[in-house]
């Protein structure tokens, strides 16, 4: 086992104040989704496993070694500094240093030549060793903040949304090399993320946050595809208007920015209001509409 | 120039040098702390700091006359184990700077930190570098150009001070008397020639110093924006 979580830690959100609580076990090796709403605790997660957060209570153990744990009974309280934990972190806005070329951000970390072109080699940045990060693009900052956090050789790698501001290309290529890292090194990796083709794509398992709980624990097979239905399709919607015209009845349905208008019978004309919130699906290209239930996994969330 | 004493000058420099010296030395860690800290002393600190800005010179001169003095516990303390005699001294004047050109060094390093992104310094703890480390290595050399406007202005301030120096040091030639005294002492003499000559003098350093000072934040705005 390489990471056991049991933290509890108050957050003050914008809806109210909740408790960010988890009890989780996360084995070696593997990378894992961290997905839920904004304001959920995703973020407030990855900074208590990096140190920058500290919580009230629980207990982090990493490979045996005891990063966090609160004072109970006569057990002292442990908290290691964000320095004194093998962890790489990838900020959001990547926190490159601006007055240092990439080569200087990637010896900044640990004063290891060979390392450092090693990494730079392995994310294509060999001909940019002595570029500020100023003149760097979107995808190559990423490179670099990514190189640097692998500069010590880390046993965690946490990365907070790194390619939420990328576009669709650049974000394919870097999951690919991403992938390959995670390949070569066999670093255990956790990314804050919110765009299920790339859960598909990078990790083996989704810990799904909701109101600083983790709702739902699977693999992005489980959450994606086995889900309760056998529909080929299905988006979530909310109705606009239902309409007769003597025996068929039809609702027109939001989804997203476009209207759908959708043929139901009488029995759902009698069941549905406006404004309820459904899911439309398709079996066997009919498509079909029923009203939504709360164990739908709900995209819009991630 | 007849009669031209280049010695006002070359006090108010070394004045201007060690203060600003000094003051970068003793202002970057409490800067460092006070950027960090969400401490209550932080208003007290920050307001006590700022005092000189606003305060007449005479009434920090005449304070600082008073503690400095023989007869107040701190001068006593000076004059018995450093054999130092803070009034009517060039040691005198140099604290007196010290305490009156704070807020110009302290302000500018303090908004320079606040412009550093917290997640700079969270990448550095990270990669398991000290504060000091990072102070040094990460802080300090991507706000060069704050830096830069504390040393000057700091440096610049010190040379145009006055009633401090007045209070607290008198005019003694090469000891305290520096060249806004010496000018004032001209005018006082209606030497106007010199007196022309001395402030001439001070009005083309001061313009350079501003010049340069807008000139640096100037350029570093710019390479920001790009």
């Amino acid at each position: 086992m390489m990471l056991v979580v049991n933290v509890r830690k108050q957050l003050f959100g914008a809806e109210g104040d909740f408790s960010l609580t988890t009890d989780l076990e996360i084995p070696k090796g593997g990378i894992t989704a961290v997905a839920g709403p904004s304001g959920s605790g995703k973020t407030t997660f990855l900074r208590i496993l990096a140190g920058l957060t500290s919580p009230e209570e629980g207990f982090l153990q990493v490979d045996g070694r005891v990063w966090f744990q609160g004072r109970e009974g006569r057990r002292p309280r442990i908290n290691l500094k964000p320095q004194q934990r093998r962890a790489g972190f990838v900020f959001q806005g990547y926190a490159l240093f601006p007055h240092m070329s990439v080569m200087q951000n990637l010896l900044y970390a640990a004063n290891d030549r060979d390392m450092a072109e090693k990494l730079m080699e392995m994310t294509g940045l060999g001909n940019l060793r002595d570029v500020k990060p100023a003149q760097l693009s979107g995808g190559q900052k990423q490179r670099v903040a990514l190189a640097r956090s692998l500069m010590q050789q880390p046993e965690l790698l946490l990365l907070d949304e790194p390619l939420s501001a990328l576009d669709e290309t650049m974000k394919s290529v870097l999951q690919d090399e991403l992938l390959k890292i995670h390949r070569e090194l066999g670093i255990t990796i956790l990314i804050v993320t919110h765009d299920s083709s790339e859960i598909f794509k990078l990790c083996d398992r989704v810990l799904l946050f909701e109101k600083g709980r983790v709702v739902a624990d699977k693999t992005p097979r489980e959450l994606f595809v086995e889900r309760a239905t056998t529909q080929k399709f299905a988006f979530k919607g909310e109705i606009l208007e239902l309409k007769s015209f003597d025996a068929i009845h039809t609702a027109v349905v939001a989804i997203g920015n476009n209207l759908v208008e959708v043929v139901i019978d009488s029995h759902e004309r009698g069941s549905l209001r406006i404004g309820d919130k459904v899911v439309i699906g398709t079996k066997a290209f009919n498509p079909t509409i029923r009203r939504f239930e709360h164990h739908d996994f709900d995209f819009s969330r991630l | 120039m007849q009669g031209f004493d280049p010695e006002p000058f070359l006090l108010s420099f070394r004045l201007a040098a060690l203060t600003t010296l000094i003051l970068f030395v003793v202002c970057v860690p409490i800067a460092w702390w006070l950027s960090g800290s969400t401490s209550r002393l932080k208003p007290v600190i920050e307001a006590l700091s700022s005092m000189p800005i606003v305060l007449p010179p005479t009434v920090l001169g005449f304070y600082l006359l008073m503690i400095f003095s023989g007869r107040s516990p701190l001068g006593r303390f000076f004059e018995e184990y450093f054999d130092l005699g803070l009034v009517f001294s060039f040691e005198g004047i140099l604290a007196a700077s010290c305490v009156y050109s704070f807020p110009f060094m302290l302000q500018p390093l303090q908004s320079g930190m606040k412009q550093i992104p917290q997640s700079h310094l969270e990448a550095s703890y990270i990669l398991g570098k000290s504060k000091i480390r990072t102070l040094l290595r990460v802080v300090l050399p991507a706000m060069t150009s704050s830096v830069l406007t504390g040393l000057i202005i700091t440096f610049a301030h010190t040379v145009g001070e006055f009633g401090v120096v007045l209070m607290v040091g008198g005019s003694i030639g090469g000891e305290t008397r520096v060249a806004s005294i010496a000018i004032f002492e001209l005018v006082e003499l209606l030497d106007y020639r010199m007196a022309h000559i001395y402030s001439l003098i001070l009005i083309a350093f001061s313009f350079s110093v501003l010049m340069v000072v807008y000139t640096v934040n100037h350029r570093s705005r710019n390479e920001r924006r790009a």
